[in-house]
């Protein structure tokens, strides 16, 4: 089943396949199994334009939108979740420059991050600041022409990998969230250090790593809008980029149901193959149908921020809700209808399965996405 | 003025098949129902272009400037496999196609590819694949060469080195690597040791589309007719058959010791000893 895609948005989606079959499905498990980020991976991802979709064409982009950006990320999420969340995680990164940042920003950090030469990562949870954003502790504290940054970042994806940091501060810690700002920090500053590399369930391919900041200058030219925009910049970037983190779920959990659909036709038991049992087609049936639905969603939601839309918060939240946690059953089904075959690393139902759990926590728990939900279906209802 | 460099890359258009079937009728290829595919060697010599011109223009030399292009010979489907060149990287294509090229035997398809390449202003490097899949011969490269009377390394690994006048090349024998420093205009053949063909890009894909690619025949070539074709070919396929396999292979397992034991019986068994 396709949907009506453009010729440049079939193109991406071949390129992607492309990429999938010849360099991550040979590398994939070995990766995950030894904690290898995909270098390479990415470097080909970059060549072949894949994170100028996110940019304007001004700043070397291809100017397309957070369609196309979910179409890339759902694909490259059916070979492994790893590299398609360190190409999500880049986007998020710069995302809040295309957002907010000044023309000078742009034009300095853009065509880079455009090309793929570079990669950036988003800095803002901290060990006492996951879903509480105001509790971060790390500061910038103006001294003359520079920010004084100390504190530290955890579980930043991409860190270490990354060279460009967006990262949250505070400026003004009496004011809680108000009181946050962003800076863009370069990997290299002095006073800037990269701390432990965590071990995971899933995605272990992709870097996690905590950012270290001792008496770091920045220059104040790298405030990203105004000081205390902070939680704004969080919440605006967070609108754009949670329609692909649906699109990852989509795309774990339509592999996973390949997988298992080809694995029901070709294993007998009692005689014949197991997808002539009603409890298995009838599984089969629910998984297609969940993964549609999300892909439905998820497509809607990008269509809609795509076409301008500026109060998308509702709609984004939705979209990596129900794909993450429909990406979450999907998985866990598929693995079911492997059997025990399921649970062995030969197979890589499993996997899919520990690195779909990823998509219900990062950008925002969904039991934080459920509070956005309601609190702006109480408020607005539905106008 | 600015120098323009040109990297020649040949490329042919092969049914996407490890094993050829031939009709036993009418002594030709089946082709129904199969997919034309860029020869696979033909996909190495496309990325070792991009990458050479990347290597050339990051020398940072402002006297010259570098295009890569890909020439095809074959029938105007052919043009498929150019597009997707370019969708790699390549600049632009050329095919080279004419009703009186029908026919060529690999002498005639060097000439004709030669008398194309004669036509391109500042060629200087030429790439081809070390074989193809269906007609196997790896002589093109070799003749296309000689008739330019250019130097011809087959089988090439590695270019150490690369300028606007000379490279270096490394490749790899049976027991040996073997480095050989050439002038340019030069041709060079590789295979798959030398790189990993890249992906396609986005922005590569949307050129491809719109980009225009001349067809170059004979009134273009200005061949005589005797030269080209079934009238320049020195060969000519008489019969083409599929061997049958009288040959059956049985392979033994076991213990060095029952494996000795099975063959003595085997041989005995065909009178053999
Ligand atoms: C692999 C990985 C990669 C990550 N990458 C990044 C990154 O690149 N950049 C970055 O800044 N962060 C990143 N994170 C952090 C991630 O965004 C946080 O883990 C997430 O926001 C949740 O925060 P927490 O883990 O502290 O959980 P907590 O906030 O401590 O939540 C614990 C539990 O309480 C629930 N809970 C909390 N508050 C409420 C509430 N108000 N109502 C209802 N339930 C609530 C949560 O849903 C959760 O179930 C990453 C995390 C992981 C695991
Ligand atoms: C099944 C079959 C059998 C044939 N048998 C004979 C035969 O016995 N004798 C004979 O003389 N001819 C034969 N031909 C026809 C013809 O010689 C070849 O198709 C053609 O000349 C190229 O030779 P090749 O395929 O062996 O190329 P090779 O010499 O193996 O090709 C080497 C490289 O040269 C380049 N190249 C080759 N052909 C082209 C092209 N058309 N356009 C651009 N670049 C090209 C490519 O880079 C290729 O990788 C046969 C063809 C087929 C399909």
């Amino acid at each position: 089943m396709r949907y009506l895609l453009t010729e440049e948005q079939k193109m991406i989606v071949e390129i992607c396949r492309k990429i999938v079959e010849d360099r991550i499905i040979p590398v994939r498990a070995e990766f995950d199994e030894k904690r290898i980020f995909p270098t390479d991976i990415i470097k080909e991802i970059g060549k072949s334009d894949l994170f100028r979709l996110f940019v304007p064409e001004k700043y070397g982009g291809m100017g397309t939108g957070i369609f196309e950006v979910c179409l890339a990320t759902e694909e490259l999420s059916r070979g492994d979740l790893s590299v398609a969340t360190s190409y999500a995680a880049s986007g998020l990164g710069f995302i809040p420059i295309i957002l907010m940042g000044s023309e000078e920003q742009k034009e300095k950090y853009l065509p880079q991050l455009a090309s793929g030469e570079k990669l950036a990562a988003f800095g803002l949870t901290e060990a006492d600041a996951g879903s509480d954003v105001s509790a971060i502790r790390t500061t910038a504290v103006k001294d003359g022409d520079f920010y004084i940054l100390n504190g530290t970042k955890q579980w930043i994806t991409n860190g270490g990998e990354a060279d460009i940091y967006t990262i949250f501060a505070k400026t003004d810690p009496e004011k809680g969230a108000r009181g946050v700002s962003a800076l863009i920090v370069e990997k290299g500053t002095n006073g800037f250090e990269f701390g432990k590399k965590e071990d995971k369930l899933g995605i272990r391919a992709s870097t996690t790593r905590e950012l270290i900041f001792n008496n770091c200058k920045i220059p104040k030219e790298n405030l990203i809008s105004r000081e205390g925009m902070g939680f704004v910049i969080v919440m605006r970037t967070f609108d754009q980029s949670r329609p692909a983190v649906g699109a990852q779920g989509v795309g774990v959990a339509q592999a996973a149901l390949e997988e298992a659909l080809n694995y029901s036709k070709i294993r007998t038991q009692f005689g014949t193959s197991i997808s002539s049992f009603q409890a298995i087609q009838h599984m089969l049936a629910d998984m297609a149908t969940s993964v549609e639905a999300a892909r439905s969603l998820v497509y809607y939601t990008a269509k809609v921020i795509d076409s301008g839309e500026k109060d998308v918060s509702r709609l984004s939240a939705m979209s990596k809700l129900f794909a993450s946690d429909m990406a979450m059953k999907v998985t866990v089904d598929a693995v079911q209808i492997l059997g025990g075959y399921g649970f062995m690393k030969d197979y890589p139902v499993e996997k899919m399965m520990r690195d779909a759990k990823i998509t219900q926590i990062y950008e925002g728990t969904n039991q934080i996405q459920r509070n956005i939900i309601a609190l702006d279906l109480i408020k607005k209802g539905f106008n | 003025m600015i120098e323009k460099i040109r990297i020649i890359v040949c490329i042919k258009q092969v049914p996407a098949v490890m094993e050829i079937k031939i009709n036993p009728e009418t002594n030709t290829l089946i082709r129904e129902g199969i997919e034309n595919i860029i020869n696979p060697f033909d996909t190495y010599a496309i990325e070792e272009g991009v990458r050479l011109k990347a290597r050339l223009i990051a020398l940072k030399d402002n006297s010259f400037d570098v295009e890569v292009i890909a020439i095809s010979m074959g029938p105007p489907q052919s043009v498929e496999i150019l597009r997707e060149a370019i969708s790699l990287g390549i600049d632009s294509g050329v095919l080279v196609s004419d009703r009186a090229f029908a026919g060529s035997d690999t002498w005639a398809t060097a000439y004709t590819l030669s008398k194309a390449i004669k036509k391109i202003e500042g060629w200087k490097i030429i790439i081809l694949g070390k074989q193809t899949l269906d007609g196997d011969t790896g002589q093109v490269g070799p003749e296309l060469a000689h008739i330019l009377n250019i130097p011809f390394i087959g089988y090439a690994s590695k270019i150490t080195e690369i300028s606007r006048n000379k490279m270096v090349i490394k490749r790899l024998m049976e027991d040996r690597y073997e480095t050989f420093e050439v002038r340019l205009p030069a041709a060079i053949s590789v295979g798959k040791d030398i790189n990993i063909p890249g992906i396609p890009s986005l922005r590569g894909k949307m050129k491809s589309r719109s980009a225009e690619i001349p067809v170059w025949g004979n009134e273009y070539l200005g061949m005589e007719a005797k030269e080209c074709g079934l009238n320049g070919s020195y060969t000519q396929v008489i019969k083409i058959f599929t061997p049958e396999h009288k040959h059956e292979t049985l392979m033994l397992s076991g213990t060095p010791d029952e494996q000795v034991s099975e063959i003595y019986s085997k041989l005995k068994e065909l009178n053999l000893i």
